[in-house]
């Protein structure tokens, strides 16, 4: 069983963003991923019946981070998918791979709530914090 | 935090951030509003980003907010900047993510009486017609090739595949097709995700409404409103596709950043120069992005006119439904502007602000050249909406520009903390607002209570000179993605 989601939903007045730990940057970019769906939907209402990967590529870590996000961002918008949970199995500070598990999204089984234009570079950070790391990011929504 | 001590108040509504306040300002920052906004602003670090978009090289003037002005992505919301398009920049963080998110309104013969009694069958219709949110799919599926003629001719376009009229064509700015358009500039990856999209309302904050005008002033006449007039009001933008070309452009400007080298206090703020492949490639591409944004609006109309003759059984030019003006309120443009006196070609970027021109500029429909061009500002959920039109004073004090709308003071998370969405709709009903929306959590978040009041920033923009009012108008009912 994977670990729960170790995320805050930060909250501005005219936008929202998340802010995710991690023991490291492949944990991180879990938690952020999942803190950013469940802005759009209720994962724990997505049941998993198939699993897909993607690639993420950046020039530093901020921009993995947007760029990894605009990977998670583009399956549920345009492949229609929902997302329960994902496993990053491979992270440098220039590219990042993870397997994706979830269904094709029902927007009213799943609880649309709202969507997400793009993650920004709005006081974003993806960095190491001590001995964990950190990823934070705002939306534009 | 704190800039507001270094403000100066130059006039009732006007306030100077000097250059010097903060390091690098190229020109000092004039927010319109009155002390109340400012402290908002202050508090909110949106005075702060002011201060750093007058950091853009070749920016000219001032760096500018309307009075609803809030905290934003490097840019706040409400900002106006124009650079020289010889030596200044482009920056899509400038327009947004929504490029060409935008407002237009749709007339109609017909009086509150008349509609009044049709109502839910207006909604029923109007909610089976126009495709809204996340996973619901657009009616237009369009190949490649027409995505690429969409981008390229705008909404004539659509319209010579009988979507929409010919003459709301001169109803919207650049007659509905941005020049300099280049499909070839836009992602395959900005193609996939608008590519269902054309005719679809987003959800957020946008919306479809149905609206009463209940107050009318000089000029309404001239924009065929009067009082007890059933207008409708649609509020969206660009979706998918806007998005991903400013997130493409924004990685593209990041990596060519050092090579132009500029210091920006903001990474959300980066920027090329107009002239540059970068800058030209960004605005070729922005231009697909505004002539799909004004489509997506211009198709959602085409659906309302037929909910409309389906509700009425008469055709929608019977029942007077033309277009009063689409507005885009993100969006990049070129336009000469004196300054200090000189006649400058600029790149005047607004960032939920609207542009508001007076009567007598040649950009203005001829239908409109004597009155001046119609601004229509959105109210919150619930609240009123109001049409403006354009001054001369705007011209000299803010490159043509106003607001765009009321501005959120209270968080998505805090409204929806404080209101729950039935209760809401509840509210909303007993005050004689009908309600249609799919979710109703984001409907809280779109609470009249998150929001300012539109109505004193619509004063305010007044008392600063920068549009003045023509009608307002009080919502019926609310169509929400």
């Amino acid at each position: 069983m994977p670990e729960t989601p170790d995320f805050e939903i930060l909250d501005h007045t005219a936008d929202v963003g998340v802010r995710a730990w991690g023991k490291g940057p492949a944990e991180a970019l879990r938690n952020a991923s999942l803190g950013m769906l469940q802005l759009i939907y209720d994962p724990s209402t997505v049941k998993i019946n198939e699993s897909r990967e993607i690639e993420a590529v950046g020039r530093d870590w901020p921009s993995l981070l947007v760029a990894f996000l605009q990977e998670v961002l583009y399956l549920v918008e345009v492949e229609g998918w929902a997302i329960k949970d994902l496993e990053v199995v491979e992270v440098s500070e220039y590219r990042a791979r993870a397997r994706l598990q979830g269904e094709d999204l029902d927007p009213e089984r799943h609880l649309v709530s709202g969507e997400i234009k793009a993650p920004t570079y709005h006081m974003i950070k993806f960095e190491r914090d001590y001995d964990h790391w950190i990823a934070q990011v705002y939306f534009d929504v | 935090m704190g800039l507001l001590r270094n403000a100066r108040q130059k006039d009732k509504y006007v306030w100077e951030i000097p250059v010097g306040t903060q390091e690098g300002m190229r020109v000092p920052g004039v927010v319109f509003g009155d002390r109340e906004i400012l402290q908002k602003a202050d508090e909110d670090n949106a005075l702060v980003q002011v201060a750093n978009v007058a950091c853009l090289p070749g920016i000219v003037k001032a760096s500018l907010a309307m009075p609803d002005i809030h905290w934003g992505y490097g840019f706040p919301i409400g900002g106006v900047a124009a650079t020289d398009v010889e030596e200044g920049v482009v920056s899509p963080g400038g327009v947004g993510y929504d490029i060409s998110c935008g407002v237009r309104l749709i007339k109609s013969s017909l009086s509150w009486e008349e509609v009044e009694k049709r109502l839910e069958e207006l909604l029923d219709h109007l909610e089976r017609g126009v495709p809204k949110g996340l996973g619901t799919k657009g009616r237009l599926q369009l190949s490649r090739k027409e995505m690429e003629d969409l981008m390229r001719k705008g909404v004539k376009e659509l319209v010579a595949k009988g979507i929409g009229w010919e003459e709301d064509l001169e109803c919207m700015e650049e007659g509905g097709c941005y020049p300099g358009a280049d499909p070839s500039k836009v992602s395959e990856r900005a193609f996939q995700r608008g590519r269902d999209q054309t005719g679809t309302l987003g959800s957020g904050n946008h919306f479809l409404e149905v609206q009463v005008v209940e107050e009318t002033g000089p000029l309404a006449e001239e924009m065929g409103l009067f009082e007890g007039q059933v207008v409708v009001m649609v509020h969206s933008g660009s979706r998918g596709l806007g998005h991903q070309i400013c997130s493409d452009y924004i990685e593209v400007m990041n990596a060519a950043l050092s090579r132009y080298g500029f210091k920006l206090p903001d990474r959300q703020l980066v920027c090329a120069p107009v002239k540059s492949r970068e800058g030209r490639d960004y605005l070729a591409a922005m231009a697909c992005a505004a002539n799909f944004a004004m489509c997506n609006r211009e198709a959602i109309t085409h659906w309302i006119r037929e909910a409309f003759e389906a509700t009425f059984r008469a055709g929608a030019r019977k029942l007077g439904m033309g277009l009063l003006y689409d507005v885009s309120h993100n969006l990049a443009k070129v336009e000469r502007h004196l300054v200090d006196g000189k006649e400058m070609t600029l790149m005047v970027h607004r960032k939920g602000a609207t542009r508001a021109f007076p009567a007598g500029r040649p950009e203005l429909p001829e239908r409109y050249r004597a009155v001046g061009q119609p601004v229509i500002i959105p109210g919150d959920m619930g609240s009123h909406s109001y049409v403006l039109v354009g001054t001369k004073e705007a011209m000299e004090m803010s490159f043509g520009s106003t607001c765009h709308g009321a501005g959120r003071t209270m968080s998505r998370k805090a409204a929806k903390k404080k209101i729950r969405g039935e209760e809401l709709k509840r509210r909303l009903e007993a005050r004689g607002i009908k309600v249609r929306t799919d979710h109703l959590s984001g409907l809280a978040e779109e609470a009249p209570e998150a929001y300012k009041d539109v109505t004193e920033i619509v004063k305010i923009c007044e008392g600063a000179g920068l549009s003045r009012r023509v009608a307002r108008m009080r919502p019926v009912a609310v169509l929400k993605g």
